[in-house]
């Protein structure tokens, strides 16, 4: 099993979060991993993303390669488009749809989830309301986790322990926030895939 | 043994702490600064009682690193590729004294300018010092290396550095652990005048270092970290450094090269082995993840002896960072690019935050010099060059750490008033006091900006070395108490903050205004450690 994942959002959104858990459950299973993450200026409010790299088997590479990246996962719905280039063609995007404005030149949002929903294999999903109704919005990466989490080739029971193992130390309230976010997520996901 | 799953910069921190350092000193730099924040963290390294809080910059941190090592101790010392600049003094001066304890210096390249103003290859610092050089491929190597590192500075009594790049400094792995080592006991040199760099002593201690380069080569044709694999095809070699070695096995998945390869990962080069490589293979592709130094050498400058193809005929894209696709096209094999990005996808790039200090103290400086032409503001390194991008377009230039001020002057010098030098803090610490110290003795018509946010921002909100001390620094140097002005840099002060500038702005002499106020982030950090420290541990 081996999975190339592209992080994408804006500085200071927690990919690095969402990164942290499926890292977590990888290795729990005994699986390699690399993960290259952005630091420093781009922090600052631009775009950053981070590209995880679970296997079996040992990975050479930081990076992931043009057209190999099965899964695009996005807290931000113009950010979920600049890594294209990355993504193999059965590859699939997970993405929020509630932008995050914060320069002058923000194309229109419906434009941009038209061009979002023209992809073969998205998943689009209003992650603020449903982290919102799971407990706070502080939890919209999980959701998006949650979202993501049936194509990540791992038991949906390893994300729940990564979870209660990346937030232990903030106490069961926190958990079970994130439990729910993750399974608002989860749920949204399967929806999509009845249809 | 314990596996930890590390960025690289945390494998050479943990190595460290490993191989028994004693202290660790740096000026943050991305994209090295989680090295010594990494021993900062480390309850081994408390129990250690390791050094490791920030230096002013890189000199006093070489410098320091160096006095730890003249003790006897294991030292390290960390920065960005343009902090090498900065120490080069003491850097290539230590060459020549060499070492005591061992002492690795590291230096953390940033090819693609991710948050740098260069994209310089330190290893050519190294060959300019005649300094051992050590390059991992990944973050195993780089824990290794150390302990390799350390233990190469004791037995020939020289420095070492370590050359990173931004991909392995922020990329995690798992990284197997060895046991740890104790920290040496005080020991002074055994030559009480090898650190004496008086000529006399000088010239013999060059022509030791000078003698010993052969050495450096044959360790380094009998090191570990230089390998030689073997190829049936050898139509081509290929030579191939750091952590181009990975995006090279990416496109092998069975990770079986055709060709013959020489993985480089220590310098000076391994002559033996490339010898052989040159010898077995027709043409020889070079892949570095930098300036193509071992390219360069190899082809020499009439490029009249074996085929050599890389970044200098253009087999390789001649500027920024390596990647596996750009491998595969220097290999020949087909690109993998998928969809393109669609065309109402816009460039985000980074900007001050909602909040910010610096916005308010832009917005007062832009009103203040509204009625003269643009181009009279020198500014520096820090979040606050952020402030040349829209909307604020309110300084015109970013050279190096502590340059605005003495730009500023230089500029006054040449009649241009009034000039003014927007710097940070930390970075007027840094490098930006001796340079008011000029311009005050030239009494230049200057108006300093000294943006203070009590942290080292940009990095990540590291202590500032000048917290609390800059108006004392500024009357220690000579600045007239009258002309260093404080100001809140707050929306509901505007209008007197722009008064005052205007008043300093028209002052003949040097002015020193202080906006003052807490970057953002670090409130927000020390509210959330505030109220974690309250909210009581629940494992």
């Amino acid at each position: 099993m081996k999975r190339d994942i592209i992080l994408a959002g804006v500085g200071g959104q927690g990919i690095i979060s969402i990164a942290s858990i499926i890292g977590y459950a990888a290795l729990d299973q005994g699986m390699f991993l690399k993960q290259s993450e952005v630091h420093g200026m781009s922090q600052r409010g631009g775009d950053v993303q981070s590209n995880l790299r679970i296997s079996d088997n040992e990975i050479a590479s930081d990076l992931i390669p043009f057209g190999q990246a099965d899964l695009i996962i996005s807290v931000e719905p113009l950010e979920s488009l600049r890594y294209l280039p990355y993504l193999s063609t059965e590859g699939w995007v997970i993405t929020n749809n509630q932008p995050f404005i914060n320069i002058p030149d923000y194309p229109d949002v419906d434009l941009l989830l038209e061009e979002i929903h023209s992809l073969p294999n998205q998943i689009t999903l209003d992650a603020e309301s449903l982290a919102k109704e799971a407990g706070s919005t502080k939890g919209m990466n999980i959701v998006i986790l949650g979202a993501a989490s049936p194509f990540l080739g791992m038991a949906y029971e390893k994300l729940e322990n990564a979870i209660r193992f990346i937030f232990k130390k903030k106490g069961e309230d926190i958990i079970q926030m994130n439990l729910k976010a993750l399974k608002a997520g989860r749920d949204v996901a399967e929806q999509h895939m009845k249809q | 043994m314990q596996k930890l799953l590390l960025l690289g910069d945390e494998a050479i921190a943990q190595g460290a702490l490993d191989a028994g350092l004693s202290g660790i000193y740096a000026y943050p730099g991305t994209p090295s600064t989680e090295i010594t924040e990494y021993v900062q963290h480390s309850k081994q390294a408390q129990a250690g009682g390791i050094h490791s809080t920030w230096s002013t910059n890189e000199k006093t941190a070489m410098e320091a690193a160096l006095g730890m090592s003249y003790a006897g101790k294991r030292s390290m010392v960390c920065m960005k590729h343009v902090g090498l600049n900065v120490a080069a003094d003491p850097f290539v001066n230590s060459a020549i004294t060499g070492a005591n304890g061992g002492m690795i210096v590291v230096s953390a390249d940033d090819p693609s300018m991710h948050s740098s103003q260069n994209e310089q290859d330190s290893r050519f610092f190294g060959k300019f010092a005649m300094m051992p050089v050590l390059e991992p491929a990944n973050q195993q190597e780089a824990y290794d290396m150390v302990f390799y590192g350390f233990e190469f500075s004791e037995k020939y009594k020289t420095p070492v550095l370590m050359r990173i790049t931004t991909r392995l400094a922020h990329s995690r792995a798992g990284v197997v652990r060895r046991d740890p080592a104790k920290q040496n006991e005080l020991r002074m040199p055994s030559d009480l005048r090898q650190f004496v760099l008086l000529p006399a002593i000088a010239r013999k201690r060059y022509r030791k270092l000078l003698d010993i380069q052969s050495v450096f080569e044959q360790e380094s044709d009998a090191s570990a970290f230089n390998h030689y694999y073997e190829g049936a095809d050898k139509s081509r070699g290929i030579i191939v450094s750091g952590i181009g070695y990975n995006y090279l096995l990416e496109n092998y998945p069975d990770r079986n090269v055709p060709y013959p390869v020489l993985k480089i990962g220590q310098y000076p080069l391994p002559r033996k082995m490339m010898e052989k490589i040159c010898a077995e293979c027709k043409e020889i592709l070079v892949v570095e993840d930098g300036y193509p130094m071992i390219e360069e050498v190899l082809k020499g400058y009439l490029a009249k002896g074996i085929t050599v193809r890389g970044r200098l005929d253009g087999s390789i894209p001649r500027d920024g960072e390596l990647n596996p696709n750009i491998l595969a096209l220097a290999l020949g094999m087909k690109d993998t690019y998928g969809l393109p990005v669609p065309g109402i996808v816009v460039g985000r790039p980074p900007s001050l935050c909602a909040g910010c200090p610096h916005i308010d103290t832009y917005k007062a400086l832009n009103e203040a010099l509204q009625d003269l032409p643009k181009g009279r503001v020198f500014s520096d390194i820090g979040c606050y060059t952020l402030g040349a991008l829209k909307p604020y377009e309110a300084i015109n230039s970013c050279v190096d750490m502590g340059a605005s001020i003495t730009m500023a002057k230089g500029a006054a010098d040449a009649g241009m008033t009034p000039v003014v030098a927007v710097i940070g803090d930390s970075t007027f610490t840094h490098s930006g006091m001796t340079g008011l110290l000029d311009a005050v003795n030239d009494n230049a018509p200057v108006t300093v900006l000294i943006l203070d946010n009590a942290t080292t921002a940009m990095t990540g909100g590291q202590d500032s070395p000048a917290f609390g001390k800059i108006e004392e620094i500024c009357k220690g140097v000579g600045v007239n108490p009258d002309h260093i002005r404080i100001l809140k840099p707050l929306k509901k002060y505007h209008e007197e903050n722009v008064r005052i500038m205007l008043e300093e702005l028209a002052y003949p002499g040097v002015s020193v205004i202080i906006p003052r106020r807490e970057c953002i982030v670090a409130i927000d950090k020390r509210m959330r450690d505030k109220f974690k420290s309250k909210t009581p541990a629940n494992s």
